[in-house]
């Protein structure tokens, strides 16, 4: 076990290590370059200043020697300027990141919640008229746009009725608790729509499995009551396919919500990431495209763990 | 199952029609008529005009000629891709197995959308492509396809290489090998057969998945670029407008939804179906 840790952990530095140059590359392939942006700010710049900034900034020179010069910075915890909201890179990310992590948090705790409720009532009815509902309900979930969800949804409660509001974190000037939910609870309920439906796939399919397993009828011959069966020998198995797509989907946590956040204009890391490639922000795109690989990287590694301490049959050489 | 089928087929159907459908209301789906801009459905306009008084209903037929298009282009390309790397990691296996594998994992593990959005934003000239190629209307819907792919071909490398495993030690693969065949040959005659009926399956669900991307990445401003149009850029436009015209962020929204649902019920009946006779 702590052989597999070991060399998952290595093996992560690594994929982190080979997109940091990845994305640095790609980056330097967006459109347009940080110079050219200088001039149209200041039109006096004349074409020697423009050369002496590019060797300045050593524009010149190759990928990777630039590549090496960024990350002896980052690694130093410099990760440069932004040049959309004019403050270093590293304090924009961290209040984005508590953003996003409080909205994809809640938005996963109730959509859990949800899908483990009609996932088992779904799977100890079979083929009933619930499970055909609550099929249809999962079907639906999958295959709706986010944006177009989040679309309806501000139609319907902020445009017709005006029950809530439809963009931001909170109204400037009051920004309390209640005022902080309301902003929320549209951001959410699209991100809750969005997710339970897959979610409660799995939990269904997982717990018929579970049910149909020779220990279920054991634990039926024996007498165990239903609420017993269904809650302590079922669930504990079928927990473990679940619990790994969660911790898989608990990775895109910080970038799974970029189409909602830019719909509700919900100052998160997804939003961030998106302002960022497009307002040519290279600096704030690069470093918050790595905290995103970085923390999908780590739920991945979660997934792994929480297999391996649920099923006692996983065992890692 | 058979209802999915009718219903993507009439989409598609009417979608490809549209230029017919078109010539016989006698309503070109470009012309622009500013003096019946966002107009209510009428007998000239079933679902009346957008903001710059096209008709919406050839707009949306034309939006679901791409969006299926790239759709099903991007699903072939990616079960192509896939089935090649499938191929080679199974039969090969050894150190090549093993590298693509981890291919295949590190890609399902990063952050896809936000990479694909810089991806999308990339500045094709700056990586040396001709630039009337770049400026072409057509690169966008190739940039899309592309892009669907190198995210997309995992599902079926990992099912290609799979079925690859278990039928390189059957008889009738060793009978042929030790008839002299040759591993191109073991491996689309021998093997590819054995691995067509869940690709199917992988495939037509990936065309749904496809069809969610473009949209989003569409309605994002990185995606189709007009003139052409798709469900997603034509949602994009209808944002602005939500508050005088909300139809209009309706329909490609309904026609998305009900594609990609048709998509999805379509592959999991096949999948069924085919459990089934296993």
């Amino acid at each position: 076990m702590i052989r597999f840790t070991a060399l998952r952990l290595i093996e992560i530095a690594a994929v982190l290590l080979l997109m940091s140059f990845v994305i640095y590359g790609l980056i330097g392939l967006m459109p347009g370059d940080p110079i050219d942006l200088m001039r149209t700010a200041d039109p006096h710049l004349s074409a020697a200043d423009v050369a002496r900034l590019k060797a300045l900034y050593g524009l010149g020179q190759p990928l990777l020697v630039r590549y090496l010069a960024w990350a002896r910075q980052a690694l130093h915890g410099d990760l440069g300027y932004s040049r959309l909201f004019s403050a270093p890179v590293l304090s924009i990310l961290v209040p984005r990141l508590v953003n996003s992590l409080i909205l994809m948090g809640s938005s996963f705790v109730l959509a859990f919640a949800f899908a483990l409720g009609l996932g088992i009532a779904a799977a100890r009815r079979p083929r009933s008229w619930f499970d055909r509902a609550v099929n249809l309900f999962c079907f639906a979930g999958v295959s709706v746009p986010t944006f177009w969800l989040a679309l309806v949804l501000i139609l319907v409660f902020a445009a017709e009725l005006g029950w809530l509001p439809a963009s931001g974190i909170a109204t400037p000037g009051k920004g309390g608790l209640d005022d902080r939910l309301a902003h929320l609870a549209l951001p959410v309920l699209t991100l809750t729509l969005a997710s339970v439906g897959g979610y409660t796939r799995y939990v269904r399919a997982a717990m018929r499995e579970a049910l149909a397993q020779d220990h279920i009828r054991t634990a039926r011959a024996k007498g165990a009551s239903e609420a017993r069966v269904v809650w302590r020998h079922a669930l504990r198995p079928a927990l473990v396919p679940v619990a790994t797509i969660l911790a898989l989907s608990f990775g895109s946590l910080v970038s799974g919500a970029l189409v909602t956040e830019t719909m509700f204009a919900y100052p998160g890391m997804g939003k961030l990431i998106f302002d960022a490639v497009m307002g040519n922000d290279y600096n704030l795109a690069l470093a918050a495209l790595l905290l995103a690989t970085a923390t999908t990287l780590a739920g991945n590694f979660a997934a792994d763990l929480a297999y391996a301490w649920l099923d006692p049959r996983v065992s890692y050489r | 199952m058979r209802f999915p089928l009718l219903l993507l087929a009439a989409i598609a159907g009417a979608s490809f029609a549209g230029p017919l459908i078109g010539k016989a209301l006698g309503i070109d789906p470009a012309a622009i008529d500013l003096a019946a801009r966002l107009a209510g459905p009428s007998a000239a306009h079933p679902l009346g005009t957008d903001e710059l008084g096209r008709d919406v209903l050839l707009r949306l037929l034309e939006g679901g000629r791409i969006s299926l298009a790239i759709g099903i282009a991007a699903a072939l390309t990616a079960a192509a891709l896939g089935t090649a790397i499938g191929l080679v990691a199974g039969y090969l296996g050894g150190l090549s197995d093993r590298l693509l594998m981890r291919l295949t994992d590190a890609v399902i593990a990063l952050p896809l959308l936000p990479l694909l959005i810089v991806l999308a934003a990339l500045d094709l000239g700056k990586l040396g492509l001709p630039a009337q190629l770049v400026q072409s209307d057509r690169i966008s819907l190739l940039r899309i396809v592309v892009l669907a792919a190198l995210v997309g071909w995992t599902t079926a490398a990992r099912l290609v290489r799979g079925a690859a495993l278990v039928t390189k030690n059957r008889d009738f693969v060793r009978a042929a090998r030790s008839l002299g065949a040759g591993t191109p040959h073991i491996l689309v005659r021998h093997i590819l057969p054995n691995v067509l009926a869940p690709l199917i399956v992988a495939t037509s669900l990936s065309v749904g998945d496809v069809i969610l991307l473009e949209s989003v990445l569409s309605f994002l401003g990185v995606g189709v670029q007009p003139p052409l149009a798709s469900w997603g850029s034509m949602l994009n436009n209808a944002q602005e407008l939500i508050g005088s015209a909300p139809l209009l962020a309706v329909y490609p929204g309904v026609m998305i939804f009900l594609t990609v649902v048709a998509c999805n019920f379509l592959g999991d009946g096949l999948q069924q179906r085919l459990e089934r006779r296993l």
